[in-house]
């Protein structure tokens, strides 16, 4: 798209885009592609010979048994997050979404989540989670059920996804929201008054004309649990009990960071950039044609 | 509409419910904030206030010094990422509003090549090359420095997609007008599509406030020593393994005073906030 008058100068456009293409260059193009130079390399730990050794890289990281299981823990947790936030954020947007006393508080009331970062959601899920003092694990113990997300990996992961999905509901529940308010109210009418009761009118209405909001939010939750949940397992699990709740994104940490094993770690890297570039461009697909100039 | 008003009792259950289930974590940390580390560790900390908050986030913001911690002070911590968010925010509306504008209202060779690169960081989170920015960053010597912390997360193509959208909807015979009162395009840009522009301007600047005060990998790579230390790193370094005998009143407190800053910019800003959210991400 091109407005029809421009103005005439030669040199000024250059200049503007030049901050953030500098800056794009430095910290986008230049790194991504040496991301992509160092997944051909192998390095010896101490940094003093580097080889060229192709594919040779995605080839050790993809049959890697340790890989495969991140991989699960990723599709495990990433599901598990995506399902509960949508499922609870589309409940409660439907329910918001009613004309009823005092709809703008609670939409305040349940939006405010988006504020928090995700490593403090999951500080403040160990105040009910910890075996010894959260008010929750406590009790579990206390019934006698061994509960101690430190030791019990499936117990880590629960707490992941629940401290994960508990901060990111507040974004979908906005998103829901705005989609529904977007339904026209005469559609809604004429269906109450062919006698269509709540369920039906959602089942039938309602879902079906905001698939575009849940197909968008099925995208960004999964990047969501991919990529931003780094802080959650980081103050939590560090990626523990064992490997119980190693991510890909965690991996890709321990790997470069701290058993600076550079060459898969840049493999790892850009499987990453592929998984998430075809999710982006699925979805970018999907929403094309629908973009609204007012 | 009267038609949606049947039943309402069952939906306000739900939703009360819901509204707790967010609030009560945070409760949580604000009545823990209010007592002693040694009633917290024992697992006995009653869910009613208790008399110590005034001391409790005294410690944690001067001096984050308990009887097991050895933290940073919270004041410090907050200030770092203040100044952090603001950077953040401030920048990448500033060079996305200057790239929009030469994208929208001129025509140049290699338009389309360079609003495509910008348009291709769209598809890579920072998660993911976060291996060789780090190494970019060392390279330029920019470890543990403020511009090291700010500036790579300036690169994205959000605020350029959104101010492009928007300046493509300022009508033609604005241009004309301001051509034939001999105004040129710096002119143009600081008179008209500047001011046009303010509410979407406050929308980004929501967005890019949480975005950056919520910062973890980078922040965590990058700062080194403590004096630009995040106050979301500061708590979960606080925190550590998380044994019961660690000073949780400190934590708690420190918890609160985290949460504070983007919760208030949310609320206070709720209007711009939500409209730049539905806005910046479609």
């Amino acid at each position: 798209m091109q407005r029809r008058v421009v103005f005439p100068n030669r040199l000024l456009p250059y200049l503007l885009l030049l901050p953030q293409l500098a800056i794009t260059t430095v910290f986008f193009f230049w790194p991504a592609s040496q991301a992509i130079y160092q997944s051909l390399l192998r390095q010896d730990p101490f940094g003093l010979r580097t080889q060229f050794v192709f594919l040779q890289n995605f080839q050790s990281v993809l049959s890697d048994p340790l890989y495969i299981e991140a991989f699960q823990v990723t599709a495990v947790f990433s599901i598990s997050v995506t399902l509960f936030v949508m499922m609870l954020a589309l409940l409660f947007a439907v329910m918001a979404d009613r004309q009823i006393r005092g709809a703008p508080a609670y939409k305040t009331l349940l939006l405010w989540p988006y504020a928090l970062a995700p490593a403090v959601a999951a500080v403040l899920w160990v105040f009910i989670f910890h075996p010894s003092i959260g008010i929750l694990g406590k009790a579990l113990n206390g019934l006698g059920l061994k509960w101690d997300y430190q030791l019990n990996g499936v117990q880590a992961l629960v707490l992941i996804v629940v401290a994960s999905a508990w901060k990111q509901i507040a974004h979908n529940f906005l998103f829901f929201l705005a989609g529904l308010q977007s339904v026209p109210p005469a559609i809604v009418e004429a269906a109450l008054i062919d006698g269509a009761g709540a369920w039906k009118l959602f089942r039938k209405i309602l879902f079906p004309l905001i698939s575009p909001t849940t197909f968008y939010l099925l995208t960004i939750n999964l990047v969501f649990s991919f990529f931003d949940t780094f802080g959650v397992i980081h103050a939590l699990t560090h990626g523990g009990p064992g490997r119980a709740t190693t991510t890909l994104m965690y991996k890709v940490y321990m790997d470069g960071y701290v058993n600076l094993n550079l060459g898969e770690s840049a493999a790892q890297s850009v499987v990453l950039m592929l998984i998430v570039s075809a999710l982006v461009w699925i979805q970018f697909r999907s929403t094309e044609g629908k973009v609204h100039y007012s | 509409m009267i038609a949606k008003q049947t039943r309402n009792l069952p939906v306000h259950v739900i939703l009360v419910i819901a509204v707790l289930i967010f609030a009560f974590p945070v409760y949580l940390a604000l009545i823990g904030s209010t007592w002693d580390a040694g009633r917290i560790g024992r697992g006995q900390m009653p869910l009613t206030p208790g008399p110590d908050l005034i001391q409790n986030y005294t410690n944690a913001l001067t001096s984050a010094r308990g009887g097991r911690i050895i933290g940073n002070p919270v004041q410090n911590l907050l200030w770092n990422s203040a100044r952090m968010a603001l950077a953040i925010a401030i920048g990448k509306i500033v060079i996305s509003v200057l790239s929009a504008y030469a994208v929208a209202f001129f025509r140049f060779p290699l338009r389309s090549f360079f609003f495509g690169m910008i348009f291709l960081t769209l598809m890579l989170p920072i998660e993911v090359r976060i291996a060789p920015t780090y190494k970019v960053m060392s390279d330029l010597g920019l470890i543990n420095s403020f511009a090291g912390l700010t500036v790579p997360l300036m690169a994205s193509a959000t605020g350029t997609l959104l101010f492009r959208q928007f300046f493509l909807t300022i009508p033609d015979e604005y241009v004309e007008a301001a051509k034939v009162d001999g105004a040129g395009p710096l002119r143009f840009f600081w008179s008209i599509a500047l001011p046009l522009s303010r509410t979407n301007i406050a929308a980004l600047f929501v967005i890019l406030f949480i975005y950056g005060w919520n910062q973890y990998l980078w922040p965590l790579l990058v700062t080194t020593g403590r004096d630009l230390e995040t106050i979301v790193i500061g708590i979960v370094k606080m925190m550590g393994s998380g044994e019961a005998q660690t000073d949780w009143n400190l934590i708690m407190a420190s918890t609160v005073l985290a949460l504070i800053p983007p919760v208030l910019v949310v609320i206070l800003m709720q209007q711009w906030f939500v409209r730049g959210l539905v806005q910046t991400e479609k």
